[in-house]
């Protein structure tokens, strides 16, 4: 049971570094694989709020989303936009860049250590069930995905925003047509694509750690996580990312030498049996 | 067109005559220096060359009337060994540099290793620390550790200090295989039993299967070896958050794990694991109190660590082989003068053993504790004069 749990705890998490992406290359169609950068943004404000100026650990996840969405407002006005039209080898080109850039910045201003960063003590240890222990850490991570799926799912597919961004996507020219402020969706669309990522990367520091090669480091559970859940679909990233999380954590636990491997096995049979991921849209 | 051209053939000329004269003038000593400076183990590097530059700066940058002067070649990412056989050569060929030292990690100090016997050229590796390293060419000698002189130490004292029940966890690389197998090796010839080991990927992140694995065989202490960073702190995070240390299990390894520089990292989620290593800044002896304010002085901000003294003791061991040989840095005669060196390091008396060129050197068991405020490995036994076991 606990094993499960954990499954699940780290599918959340997964889910909650990952959705960022889900909103800028899936909604978005941009294949933006700078997506980490935000998150590494988005972890390093939080470990600073947090550990140097003593800020309540909300407030410093909150202030990580809120500058990751900012720096994403100013990157999306002045560079991504121009890209919107480009081939997706440009963009990828442009991202790597970007990714290679943030790496160093990070390197310099903080070096190349981990970061420290303690959550405050309400958020240690574990809650001790019969039979179940679970992490208060891990529980806040399956609470916060958990609503957060559901609130994009719905904001997406029911609200006024969502409908227009789905329509520029599909066909800026006659979005455009229609009265829809084509721009400005995609900014704030890219805006919260950023502030998602800040949030999941500081959310993941005290599970994953943090140091400049962040970015680099978790693109390929980024990239796993859409694929398999196909794009676009908030659903099909969160049921995704939660058999991940499972199917990972369950296999180093009952095969431990070949465990890590699990989780590849994984996505190359739902890439075979749904190559378009698991909730594609036709 | 033309005037270009005469005026390139000038420069060649000129040029080449300066070189001429420069070298007549005087013989440096070159050192050429690769360490990764850019990287995941970029720190590394740096506080290295810390070391080596603050022994310069400390003891004068002249040795046997030669002028010493360092080369220093970033070999980032530390791991690929065709990278730092090319700055080897470069080095060797190029700037004509009479030693090769530095060598952060295993895979660039063996790939240099057949170039320094190939070059005639003396090769003093200040950490990477696999045994076998001083066996791949006559021209090294280590001025560092070896990972089984810093493992054996752990499994003698778990052995001899009532803990019976081992579970081992390393990385699944061969560092990690190593200390493996010199864990087991000491700690079951002192009578003790390990009831399960796992290797996980360099790349694991989350630890809680391997944990509960581990909470489920209740030994009585779990032996890791992780490079420091990352992986050592989400370790220990989840330890802590499992409550294995509550159920009385205790950490062990080699120091690595708790290296000043991921200690801040981990947090207090350090405090009580107990490691073998060679060295800590907060050793009480004269020489380390006059070498850690030194450096404090010298690079203020930056925590001293095994690094630095590595890059310390090779400047040290590269000065005083130069004193024996009247200058001469030829292998044959630098090597035979570093056998069988001794001197009191800021780590405490070392050797240098004539038979294998590796360091010969006390290693202390420690334990990590709270000191005014700073988290430190604190050392509360040793074993004297201990040889690498690997070999």
């Amino acid at each position: 049971m606990t094993i499960l749990f954990d499954g699940i705890a780290a599918g959340m998490l997964l889910f909650l570094i990952s959705v960022g992406l889900s909103v800028t290359l899936g909604l978005m169609n941009f294949v933006n694989l700078a997506h980490g950068a935000f998150a590494m943004l988005g972890g390093y404000v939080c470990a600073i709020l947090l550990g140097n100026l003593g800020v309540p650990f909300v407030f410093a996840v909150l202030g990580a989303a809120l500058a990751a969405a900012l720096l994403g407002v100013i990157m999306e006005r002045s560079l991504y936009c121009r890209l919107y039209g480009a081939s997706h080898l440009d963009q990828v080109l442009f991202c790597i860049g970007l990714v290679f850039m943030s790496i160093s910045t990070a390197h310099f201003l903080f070096g190349a250590q981990q970061q420290p960063f303690a959550l405050p003590d309400y958020l240690q240890g574990q809650l001790h069930l019969p039979g179940l222990d679970i992490g208060i850490y891990r529980l806040l991570l399956v609470v916060i995905g958990g609503s957060l799926a559901w609130a994009l799912q719905s904001m997406i597919t029911k609200t006024r925003f969502g409908a227009q961004l789905r329509a520029a996507v599909d066909n800026p020219r006659t979005a455009r047509g229609l009265g829809i402020p084509v721009d400005r969706v995609f900014t704030l669309a890219f805006a919260l694509g950023s502030g998602l990522a800040g949030l999941g990367g500081a959310l993941g520091v005290e599970l994953l750690g943090l140091d400049p090669s962040f970015p680099i480091k978790y693109l390929v559970y980024f990239l796993i996580v859409v694929a398999v859940g196909g794009s676009g679909n908030i659903k099909g990233s969160l049921i995704a990312s939660l058999l991940l999380g499972i199917f990972d954590i369950g296999g180093k636990y009952y095969m431990p030498q070949t465990g890590a491997f699990v989780i590849y096995a994984v996505m190359i049979v739902m890439l075979i049996v749904r190559p378009r991921g698991l909730f594609a849209r036709n | 067109m033309k005037i270009n051209s005469i005026c390139r053939s000038l420069a060649v000329a000129l040029f080449g005559a300066a070189s001429v004269f420069s070298a007549q003038a005087a013989e440096p000593l070159k050192i050429g220096m690769i360490v990764p400076m850019s990287g995941p183990f970029a720190t590394y590097g740096k506080e290295m060359m810390n070391g080596a530059k603050l022994y310069i700066a400390r003891n004068g940058d002249t040795v046997a009337g030669r002028k010493v002067e360092l080369i220093v070649k970033d070999d980032a990412p530390g791991t690929a060994g065709d990278v730092s056989k090319r700055l080897a050569q470069e080095l060797v060929v190029k700037e004509k540099v009479d030693i090769l030292a530095g060598f952060a990690l295993t895979p660039s100090a063996a790939a240099v290793a057949p170039l320094a016997t190939e070059a005639k050229k003396p090769m003093v590796i200040m950490n990477a620390a696999t045994s076998m390293l001083t066996t791949k060419s006559n021209n090294i000698v280590r001025a560092s550790f070896t990972l089984p002189q810093n493992t054996a130490p752990i499994a003698i004292w778990a052995a001899k200090n009532g803990i019976r029940k081992v579970y081992t966890l390393v990385v699944d690389y061969s560092p990690g295989h190593d200390s493996e197998a010199q864990f087991k090796k000491s700690f079951t010839a002192g009578g003790g039993e390990v009831v399960g080991e796992v290797r996980v990927p360099i790349k694991t992140t989350d630890f809680s299967p391997y944990l509960e694995k581990i909470k489920e065989a209740k030994p009585d202490a779990v032996f890791i070896f992780v490079p420091a960073g990352d992986l050592a702190v989400n370790f220990m995070k989840g330890f802590q958050e499992r409550g294995l240390g509550k159920a009385g299990i205790k950490i062990i390894g080699p120091g690595d794990l708790t290296d000043e520089e991921s200690l801040d990292a981990i947090g207090d989620a350090a405090i009580g694991i107990i490691n073998s290593f060679h060295y800590a800044p907060g050793h009480k002896s004269p020489e380390n109190k006059a070498f850690t304010e030194a450096y404090a002085k010298a690079y203020p901000g930056d925590r001293v660590n095994f690094m630095a003294v590595g890059g310390y003791d090779g400047m040290h061991l590269i000065y005083e082989a130069l004193k024996k040989t009247g200058g001469n840095a030829e292998p044959e005669k630098f090597v035979e003068a570093a056998k069988g060196m001794k001197w009191v390091s800021p780590r405490g008396p070392v050797t240098i053993d004539p038979a294998t060129r590796d360091i010969i050197q006390t290693i202390y068991i420690r334990k990590v504790e709270k000191v005014g405020g700073k988290l430190q490995n604190v050392e509360f036994d040793q074993m004297v004069d201990f040889k690498d076991p690997g070999k």
